[in-house]
């Protein structure tokens, strides 16, 4: 049950401005920490592009390891907050207020740090321009089209753009309250930005329609970009990827890794940014019950890519699985990827008390970020490993500490971005908060009020 | 003569309607007046102005020349230098749909924004008659009329409960 907490419009600017309007010492504390570790990270890209590839861990016949595991994961965690913005909008969850500005602007940045990876890993950035612009004006060669390392770049830049825009759209009215409170400098530059906005019944009408419009458009973009990028998988030859169930597994192994991540910021924001009165218990238990129906979905999916690997019997196939699921240290990696993405949390969300519980939501949902990275890991790197009949030289794959270095140096630039941008704007959208409240009512049925909602048709 | 802008700040929406209800009575035009607050109310519940708008025209037209873009692009790539790769053809649809989809809809969403910005008529360069504690949660109502109206529109404003009335 949703319990009424009553909020004037301007405690909701005082509560959900603190950041923006002032600066707490401990956001300087964590902005220089992680502005230091994200520095150190390019100082180390930077020392690789130098050196070359060769301090990586890739080797033949392992030429995609880490970056590109990272590159998957990282729009995987992308894709859960537009997508759960854009449910919550199309079907006017009222819980969905407080966590969709933070889920798009995951989205955003997410984003961000997957695009550089392909750049890290092509240990040549320059030579990504290939990839987009004509190899040779003069004789007008372009890139193939026909390529998926085409699709990519395309799919993810519309994607970005999308989100971008989506996420600017739903701020213009709280630029606009930003602008009201601010002064000097500050107040002409979220003037500007704010684009003039009145708050008249015309204005909010289109805010309203350009919602359901935006999430109705972004959804199918959603979809198509991590089925491009499970694309790039099995349009290969490569046994166990070159599976026709790929797009939809991915897909929702995306929506499991991203609604997790949302539960991790949702929590880790309430902490810092002291939002309890905007925050509850019901959010993350709304949350922990979607990822229990997305995790069953998403194992269904991967029984079915076992189950057809190893119903053809061809041999490829089952010498990958086997690697996989049977030769220390892939098999090692795999029980604890299996328990950590679907065993340990799902087990855990069945009861109440943990789908409750903020500090046990917050681990079960990292739990299960670590499990989906190894998931990446352990379909990429076993498949490239097997011997097959043209492997003439072989090593195995093991990730330098350069490669853990810029994992790590990702994770820190996605939290840098989200701090720098609640410095900025407010991390969940106070107009949306206002709103909620200004419908909500209370309805006595017996001896008990009910919280209630009202709708418009 | 020119006109005069008027802004009374209220704090209670039903005095808004009330003094909304009042002024169209008066004969003020309904274009003429224009409500101003920091959350959106339902709509009707001032007695408001309903806007026409085709937003849902801007996605179609930014769908249609995102599919025509993707196709040039696709298309057109290939042609220019005929290459055949893999033994398959100079044209071949499947991947190009892949591109074009993604085109068709950024066009669409590109085009949704632009549509959202001219709907709400925006972006405004001067704020004109404006009082900021209307985002802290007063409702302002606007009213543009000729300047031997005003004080009717004053009185109008005052008698409903504004607890401030800007003039312009």
């Amino acid at each position: 049950m949703y319990y009424r907490r009553t909020l004037t419009e301007a405690q909701i600017n005082q509560q959900l401005l603190g950041t923006v309007l002032t600066t707490p010492l401990w956001w300087i504390v964590l902005f220089s920490i992680l502005g230091i570790v994200v520095a150190g990270t390019v100082g180390v890209v930077g020392w690789m592009f130098n050196q070359g590839l060769g301090v990586t861990g890739l080797r033949q016949p392992v030429f995609w390891g880490f970056f590109i595991t990272n590159f998957i994961f990282w729009v995987g965690i992308s894709h859960a907050g537009v997508m759960i913005s854009a449910i919550l909008r199309l079907s006017q969850a009222e819980w969905r207020r407080p966590m969709v500005r933070a889920a798009e602007t995951m989205t955003v940045f997410a984003l961000m740090a997957s695009l550089t990876m392909p750049l890290v890993h092509a240990g040549r950035p320059w030579r990504i321009f290939y990839w987009v612009f004509p190899y040779d004006w003069a004789r007008g060669i372009w890139p193939d089209v026909r390529s998926p390392l085409v699709w990519d770049p395309i799919a993810i830049t519309t994607y970005l753009t999308s989100s971008i825009l989506f996420v600017y759209t739903a701020l213009i009215p709280d630029l606009a309250i930003i602008r009201d409170r601010s002064t000097g400098w500050r107040k002409s530059v979220y003037g500007v930005l704010a684009l003039g906005w009145h708050g008249n019944p015309r204005q909010w009408k289109i805010q309203g329609f350009a919602g359901i419009l935006l999430s109705a458009l972004i959804l199918p973009v959603f979809v198509s970009v991590h089925s491009i990028v499970s694309w790039d998988f099995s349009v290969s030859l490569v046994p166990s990827w070159h599976v026709t169930i790929f797009a939809p597994y991915f897909v929702i192994g995306a929506v499991l890794s991203g609604v997790s991540a949302v539960v991790t910021l949702m929590i880790v924001m309430r902490k810092l940014y002291k939002l309890e009165n905007f925050i509850w218990e019901e959010h993350i238990d709304a949350l922990a019950r979607l990822l229990i129906v997305v995790a069953m979905a998403w194992m269904f999916l991967f029984w079915l890519d076992l189950v057809f690997a190893l119903w053809l019997k061809e041999e490829q196939e089952i010498t990958v699985w086997n690697l996989r699921m049977f030769e220390p240290p892939w098999s090692w990696l795999f029980f604890i990827f299996f328990m950590f993405s679907y065993v340990i949390p799902v087990s855990l969300w069945m009861f109440r008390s943990v789908r409750r519980s903020f500090t046990w939501m917050l681990w079960t949902s990292l739990l299960v970020n670590v499990g989906m990275f190894l998931e990446r890991f352990l379909i990429i790197v076993p498949a490239l490993m097997r011997k097959g009949p043209q492997t003439f030289t072989y090593a195995t794959y093991r990730p330098s500490p350069v490669e853990f270095i810029i994992i790590f140096g990702t994770i820190a630039l996605v939290c840098f971005l989200l701090l720098v941008f609640s410095k900025f704007f407010p991390l969940i959208p106070l107009w949306e908060e206002k709103e909620g409240q200004l419908l909500m009512d209370e309805v006595k049925v017996g001896n008990v009020y009910v919280p209630a909602m009202v709708k418009e048709h | 003569m020119a006109n005069t802008q008027l802004l009374g700040l209220f704090e209670e929406p039903q005095k808004v309607a009330d003094a909304m209800g009042e002024l169209k009575s008066a004969g003020f035009p309904v274009e003429d007046l224009d409500i101003y607050s920091g959350s959106p109310f339902p709509e009707g519940a001032f007695g408001e102005h309903e806007a026409e708008h085709r937003l849902f025209m801007f996605p179609l037209v930014g769908a249609l020349i995102g599919f025509a873009i993707g196709l040039l692009w696709t298309a057109g790539t290939q042609i220019s230098y005929p290459l055949i790769t893999g033994g398959k053809p100079i044209l071949s649809i499947p991947p190009m749909t892949i591109i074009m989809y993604e085109n068709t809809m950024l066009g669409a969403i590109l085009f949704t924004v632009l549509g959202v910005l001219f709907e709400s008529r925006l972006p405004k360069r001067d704020l004109g008659l404006y009082d900021e504690r209307i985002t802290e949660g007063f409702i302002g109502l606007y009213v543009d009329c000729p300047e031997e109206r005003a004080s009717a529109a004053e009185s109008v404003l005052a008698s409903n409960g504004a607890e401030e009335i800007k003039k312009a």
